[in-house]
């Protein structure tokens, strides 16, 4: 495709791994754009900050950065990330040492600030309602002190960034598929009441920010013919200036681009397809024609947009109790009603040692634990079952004294139960609860800052 | 007329977003998307899912992939990182809603969906340095799927 822009998805969440980058690379990537925070990420990175100042980001950056860097230095490609977290200024410094490390100088580096209202939210309540997107709750209805709010931004400050020479852009919040919209509309001259061609930039980014999603990760049909899922590639995209698009992968590696894969990430966490809301555009899904041209390329065209809102997503988060789990594998005969005996044993010794557990989760794994009522009784038994009993404590240590009555039950309860430790490998975990809601991008947008520092 | 289980016509894949789980359905061909557009409404997927799901259940249709996309509410309990739920982020929801039986016209009765052969998957295990072994590997290839 003439003109066309190269941009690709390297990364899909915090943890994921860096090897599907060198073979984006290998195939010619303009913008290698890597996703790291899903919602709640910011609250583990928040924990992370607490004990250790110079953290808040995504500690895996380096790696991504060490296999993309040479790239970058060699005037090949350029990287758009979101790794930043809470702290993008220390992720900038962590990756001008990357850089260091590998010998490589000369390179630009740019940070978004802004998207973190935290230290902002008491003056944003007195002007802004901040109630619950969904249950319409006010502010005030908070269960507890919000730990930490941070806002959506879109793509316009990483075109700054970008028109001011940055060869990698660390954002902190953002809307994922903006790491790729900015680069689009950067490099084609896209305006911002082109709102068709917004919206294309915005469902590419979506196509391709959930890296082996879109190559044969997750299907549903057929996923078994998947060819080799070991060495599953990452997206990537080849977009031309009037906004229609090729999606496809790096030929070398396993994995699957189709209409299929395609159809399947196209509505992965959305809401309304016809309206998906993004900060610099209103995104019509089901505008869009989807092509399959064979050879692992896909082709979308005829997307449509809508002029964006007035307001960024902002999601708090609150502290909501602490948690354990405990789980006990049963064999036949009777497997599930000796698993579903154990959890009520237990839960009366929980009782009688007086501590007190706001909610139980109950579980029978081999039964019906994931599906729940939607799982048809077969009257078939099985042949072996899991207990699984999750609880939710005011405070950690009664959490975790929770936990201890099921000790005894090795050897004091119905036979041949199996005890193993479930989440936090017996130690409680604490839990969060988000609280969605809107800021008008006006009480944002004149603190949102760039910083271009060339290392 | 036939009755059919969703899963023999329809892909799906499942994510979260807080405490709101989505679902989307991807028909096999036209006239199973015409099937579903028309048997699969809002109230029978939330009937389906009965207590697991606490709040409303929205569906939004998406002609041009054949898909159709529902959005169901308070249905995580609680949302990812305040769920107590093995399932905090509603992966398996997808699999779960393909359960739901529909009335299908008869020209559709003989679909099914393919049956997985993880032939490739089993002879990779048998060359592994194994414990002796204790599972019935790959016995799932030709197999009807129970629910």
């Amino acid at each position: 495709m003439p003109d066309a822009v190269r941009v690709a998805g390297g990364q899909g969440f915090y943890g994921d791994t860096p090897d599907a980058v060198a073979g984006l690379l290998e195939e010619g990537t303009d913008y290698l754009c890597l996703e790291a925070l899903a919602e709640l990420t910011i609250a583990i990175l928040q924990k992370d900050r607490q004990k250790d100042e110079t953290r808040g980001f995504t500690r895996d950056l380096p790696a991504y950065l060490s296999a993309a860097l040479p790239a970058v230095a060699a005037g090949r490609t350029r990287v758009i990330t979101n790794a930043g977290g809470i702290n993008p200024t220390a992720a900038a410094r962590a990756a001008a040492a990357t850089a260091r490390d590998l010998g490589i100088s000369g390179i630009r580096i740019a940070t978004v600030l802004g998207d973190d209202l935290t230290a902002r939210l008491d003056d944003l309540a007195a002007t802004s309602a901040l109630a619950h997107l969904e249950t319409g709750a006010p502010f005030d209805a908070l269960p507890a002190p919000p730990l930490l709010a941070s806002a959506y931004l879109g793509a316009r400050p990483i075109v700054e960034a970008l028109a001011r020479g940055a060869d990698v852009v660390i954002t902190g919040r953002c809307a994922d598929a903006a790491l790729f919209l900015a680069p689009l509309v950067h490099e084609h001259g896209w305006a911002w009441h082109d709102f068709d061609r917004l919206a294309a930039g915005v469902l590419v980014g979506h196509l391709l920010e959930c890296s082996g999603q879109t190559a044969g990760g997750n299907l549903s049909r057929d996923w078994w013919t998947v060819p080799r899922p070991w060495d599953l590639p990452y997206p990537m995209a080849d977009v031309g200036p009037d906004g229609a698009a090729v999606i496809t992968k790096p030929r070398a590696s396993g994995g699957r681009v189709s209409f299929d894969t395609v159809r399947h990430q196209l509505l992965y966490e959305v809401h309304d397809p016809a309206r998906y809301l993004a900060p610099d555009v209103v995104a019509d899904f089901t505008s869009a024609r989807f092509d399959d041209l064979g050879d692992d390329r896909v082709r979308v065209t005829g997307v449509r947009g809508a002029p964006a809102t007035d307001t960024y997503k902002l999601l708090l988060c609150h502290h909501a109790g602490w948690a354990g789990e405990a789980r006990v594998a049963f064999s036949w005969p009777d497997a599930a009603e000796k698993a579903t005996a154990t959890a009520a044993i237990f839960s009366e010794r929980v009782a009688r040692a007086g501590l007190e557990v706001d909610e139980w989760c109950i579980e029978l794994w081999g039964v019906d634990a994931l599906g729940g009522p939607t799982v048809p009784d077969t009257g078939t038994e099985p042949p072996e079952v899991v207990a699984r009993v999750a609880w939710r404590c005011h405070d950690q240590l009664t959490a975790g004294l929770v936990g201890r009555e099921m000790v005894p039950l090795t050897l004091s309860a119905p036979p041949a139960g199996m005890t193993g430790m479930g989440r936090g490998a017996g130690r409680p975990t604490e839990l969060l609860g988000i609280w969605p809601t809107l800021v008008e991008k006006s009480l944002v947008d004149p603190h949102v800052t760039v910083h271009v520092e060339e290392v | 007329v036939a009755r059919l289980r969703l899963h023999e016509l329809c892909g799906f894949r499942s994510g979260d977003k807080g405490d709101i789980a989505n679902v989307a359905l991807f028909a096999d061909d036209a006239e199973i998307y015409a099937t579903i557009v028309r048997e699969v409404t809002a109230a029978r997927v939330q009937e389906h899912f009965a207590a697991m799901v606490t709040g409303s259940v929205d569906r939004y249709e998406a002609p041009n992939v054949l898909a159709l996309n529902f959005v169901m509410r308070g249905a995580l309990g609680g949302g990812g990182p305040r769920s107590l739920r093995s399932d905090t982020l509603g992966k398996t929801l997808g699999g779960a809603l393909v359960r739901l039986e529909i009335e299908v016209p008869a020209e559709l009765a003989a679909r099914r969906a393919p049956r997985p052969d993880v032939t490739w998957a089993v002879e990779m295990l048998e060359r592994l340095p194994r414990v002796a072994p204790t599972s019935r590997l790959g016995r799932s290839s030709g197999r009807q799927g129970s629910a």
